[in-house]
């Protein structure tokens, strides 16, 4: 058997065949809702927005507490960013001796274009590699969400078990990650014990009796149920958090521990990268190491680093199989200005400072990456013609504090302005009429015209004047000032404008009148 | 007479600003919109000396325009801002905001009209430039100017006065310089208000929402006076904490540094 086929009823009907995993929520994420209209829905879960709220500040201030301790923090930050430049310039070069140290070391090495094509790949190596179950086992890995890997198994009749505790909880509760780092972000531990309680009897070992709220329990019964699948699976499947050129070494980090047993227990390991997780030396792990724990998790050194490099004799996996995946970064790459958002580790710390984020969680972007990096890298990834990838780098007030963590130096809110300039020139490529742009041509007209603006000054201040008396501010307008004035009042303009008074108080010279 | 000195008694020659003209931006919401901030910036400046010239032909720094998306649109903006503003020594703005607009993004939007002539123009405009705040502290070298604000306040650093601008601890160095003012610290200070220009028509739920924190941050601090760098972050805190009666006020930073014991 290698593809699931719909099962005719007796009544000559068909209907879909038995899930071997959870369902997630139906839909591909690339026809999610624009983002103003999610992330009115998500703000209106209020259990939502205090898990978030109250995990977003733990996890920020712990960050800066690290961060600040080391006083050498902007020139590791400064290396990161150098060194990523560099590997970048030259990704070429870099993925050619990856490949061939990778195959000196006894790894075999595939190159998939796309999604679709890294999901052929992989579903045929797992075939190849399947014990008495259809089943494998999965470390937390963005790569592979970004290809929505797991549905291709299921697809082919393979069970993808995760087996990090955040994306266990989110797989078995049918949900989509709404985070990088910590992916069930958006539960609090109550939901955490409904999900196990519901889910984990139908998919193996079910939680056990009276489980309570204690993370210790909640992460017992994670474990007692992991096991099994641990024991049983043949095939492990990973991301990589950095690639190793020079060497053919492939760097993974993680708190848990579940990934190094995928990394030992299997007996084929296939790890699916993205081809800018190049470092160019181990050397280079010195400064990423240092970046990485302390941006992400608030850590100075990550509970797990597991290195290989290729199969060892009798100990592990005995094959290994890297996917390199393209899916659209060299699309990336070939924009100098937004290759800038290629440099990223994966750390999340621009996600946990974004106020945006925290109020609407990460479904509210339509992607697998949300928060500030999410809606630079998304657009660039998928193109800017779905209305959700068109409405992302809107989904930001550009204040800035995403860069100022980022450990890498990606300029996020310069790249957010890029992005709109690409949407707007896609607008104006495609033609028609858009109020917006309307407005924004009017609107540079005046202000490109001294005359023009300093009437429209006028023209305010006659507009206070006509107003003087009558109201002290605007109260609800209609729209499209309702949605500046739906929750909060607009004072009416001054009856005299700067000019007006600098004219009747000064002469041209700057001399008092 | 152009100026007064600092304190009576004391010659025009030894006020911080002797000598200097600065070329006022107003920045274009502060003209129609709140004329007080480059009111109190005049007044100010003149107090210590400086000359205070406002030059007709500026309009807006191009920032709205720009941070949508439309770069051939703002190109002719920041032409004319550097006409506008060609020759002075010292462009001085109430806007930590527009300064770093200014700063940021009009030498980018320079080389994106691949225009060469420009981007020197605006490359000597753009050295030219300062908020308010780092005028007083870092050119004139005064962080006390002589205020009298009896009144307890909280100071909101807006995100482009810190983090683009990179005004640092001047505006609080100056208030904390104003005989009179008791300052309250703003929990979560540098969390942004929600704003962010056309964001809050764009988004208008979430900024709602992040306004709503922002203001009950404020209110909690029990400040009668809300201070800030940026007119329109205030307008924005402002409008929920007017609709919540709150009888807290909006002021700008540079109108507390322009208040004195004679005014009050």
């Amino acid at each position: 058997m290698s593809k699931k086929l719909p099962v005719v009823t007796s009544r000559g009907g068909t209907v879909e065949p038995p899930r071997l995993t959870p369902a997630p929520p139906p839909g591909r994420l690339i026809d999610s809702p624009r983002f103003p209209a999610q992330a009115k829905v998500e703000l209106g879960n209020p259990v939502q927005r205090k898990n978030l709220h109250h995990a977003m500040t733990t996890i920020r201030d712990k960050r800066a507490r690290v961060a600040g301790e080391l006083d050498n923090w902007e020139d590791l930050r400064l290396a990161g960013e150098a060194i990523k430049n560099r590997t970048l310039r030259h990704l070429d070069t870099y993925l050619v001796q990856l490949e061939e140290n990778l195959t000196a070391a006894g790894t075999e090495v595939h190159w998939a274009r796309d999604a679709e094509e890294a999901n052929r790949i992989i579903v045929g190596l797992v075939e190849a590699s399947l014990g008495e179950t259809r089943e494998v086992v999965k470390i937390k890995s963005m790569a592979t969400q970004e290809i929505d890997m797991n549905e291709a198994l299921e697809e082919a009749g393979i069970a993808a078990w995760e087996t990090d505790l955040a994306e266990l909880i989110v797989q078995l509760g049918h949900d989509r990650p709404s985070h990088i780092l910590v992916p069930a972000i958006h539960r609090n531990r109550s939901e955490v014990r409904e999900i196990f309680n519901a889910e984990m009897g139908t998919y193996g070992r079910p939680a056990p009796e009276g489980l309570d709220t204690e993370p210790k329990n909640l992460a017992g019964a994670a474990r007692l149920h992991l096991r099994e699948k641990f024991l049983r699976s043949k095939v492990a499947i990973s991301g990589a958090n950095f690639m190793v050129a020079d060497t053919g070494t492939l760097v993974i980090v993680e708190s848990e521990g579940n990934g190094r047993m995928c990394l030992t227990l299997a007996d084929t390991l296939i790890s699916v990268v993205g081809i800018e997780k190049i470092v160019p030396t181990v050397e280079d792990l010195e400064v990423f190491l240092q970046l990485l724990p302390r941006s992400s998790t608030g850590e100075r050194m990550n509970p797990y680093t597991s290195m290989w490099t290729g199969p060892a004799s009798g100990d592990g996996p005995q094959t290994m199989h890297v996917v390199l995946i393209d899916n659209g970064r060299t699309q990336v790459l070939s924009d100098p200005k937004g290759r800038e958002a290629l440099r990223c580790i994966r750390c999340s710390a621009c996600i946990n400072v974004c106020p945006v984020y925290e109020k609407v969680g990460g479904h509210a972007y339509g992607s697998v990456y949300p928060g500030p990096i999410g809606a630079v890298l998304t657009p660039q990834l998928r193109g800017v013609t779905s209305a959700v990838d068109a409405s992302l780098p809107y989904a930001s007030t550009l204040c800035g504090a995403c860069f100022d963590v980022c450990p890498v130096r990606i300029p996020l809110p310069d790249l957010l302005v890029h992005m709109r300039h690409k949407v707007v020139e896609g607008k104006k490529a495609k033609g028609g009429v858009h109020t917006e742009s309307a407005i924004m041509k009017a609107t540079g007209r005046m202000f490109s015209h001294p005359r023009l603006w300093a009437a429209a000054v006028n023209a305010g201040a006659l507009g206070g004047k006509a107003l003087t008396g009558r109201v002290k501010h605007f109260g609800p307008l209609p729209w499209p000032l309702s949605k500046w004035t739906n929750a909060r009042d607009v004072p009416i303009p001054p009856t005299e404008s700067f000019r007006a008074w600098y004219a009747r108080t000064h002469h041209e010279d700057g001399s008092l009148k | 007479m152009t100026t007064t000195s600092t304190s009576p008694g004391r010659s025009f020659a030894d006020a911080p600003g002797w000598g200097k003209t600065v070329a006022l931006f107003a920045a274009c919401a502060n003209d129609v919109m709140f004329p007080q901030a480059p009111i109190a910036t005049t007044r100010l400046l003149e107090r210590l000396g400086c000359r205070v010239v406002f030059p007709k032909k500026q309009t807006c720094c191009g920032q709205p325009l720009v941070n949508t998306g439309y770069y051939d649109e703002t190109v002719p903006i920041v032409r004319n801002f550097a006409k506008a503003f060609e020759g002075y020594d010292y462009v001085v703005a109430p806007s930590g905001s527009c300064v770093g607009a200014v700063r940021h993004q009009h030498q980018m939007l320079a080389d994106h009209a691949k225009d060469p002539g420009l981007r020197r123009d605006v490359d000597a405009v753009v050295a030219a430039t300062f908020d308010i705040s780092e005028f007083l502290v870092d050119v004139l070298g005064v962080t006390d100017v002589g205020a009298y604000f009896p009144h307890v306040v909280t100071y909101h650093p807006t995100c482009h006065s810190l983090r683009v601008a990179h005004v640092g601890d001047k505006p609080m160095r100056l208030l904390q310089a104003v005989r009179g003012i008791t300052i309250k610290d703003l929990p979560d200070a540098d969390r942004c208000c929600g704003f962010g220009g056309t964001f809050a028509l764009k988004n208008p739920d979430v900024s709602v929402a992040m306004a709503a924190d922002k203001a009950r941050n404020v209110a909690s601090t029990g400040a009668e006076y809300l201070v800030a760098g940026d007119n329109l972050c205030l307008l924005n805190i402002s409008g929920v904490l007017g609709r919540q009666q709150s009888g807290i006020r909006p002021i700008h930073l540079v109108e507390v540094l322009a208040s004195t014991e004679e005014e009050s």
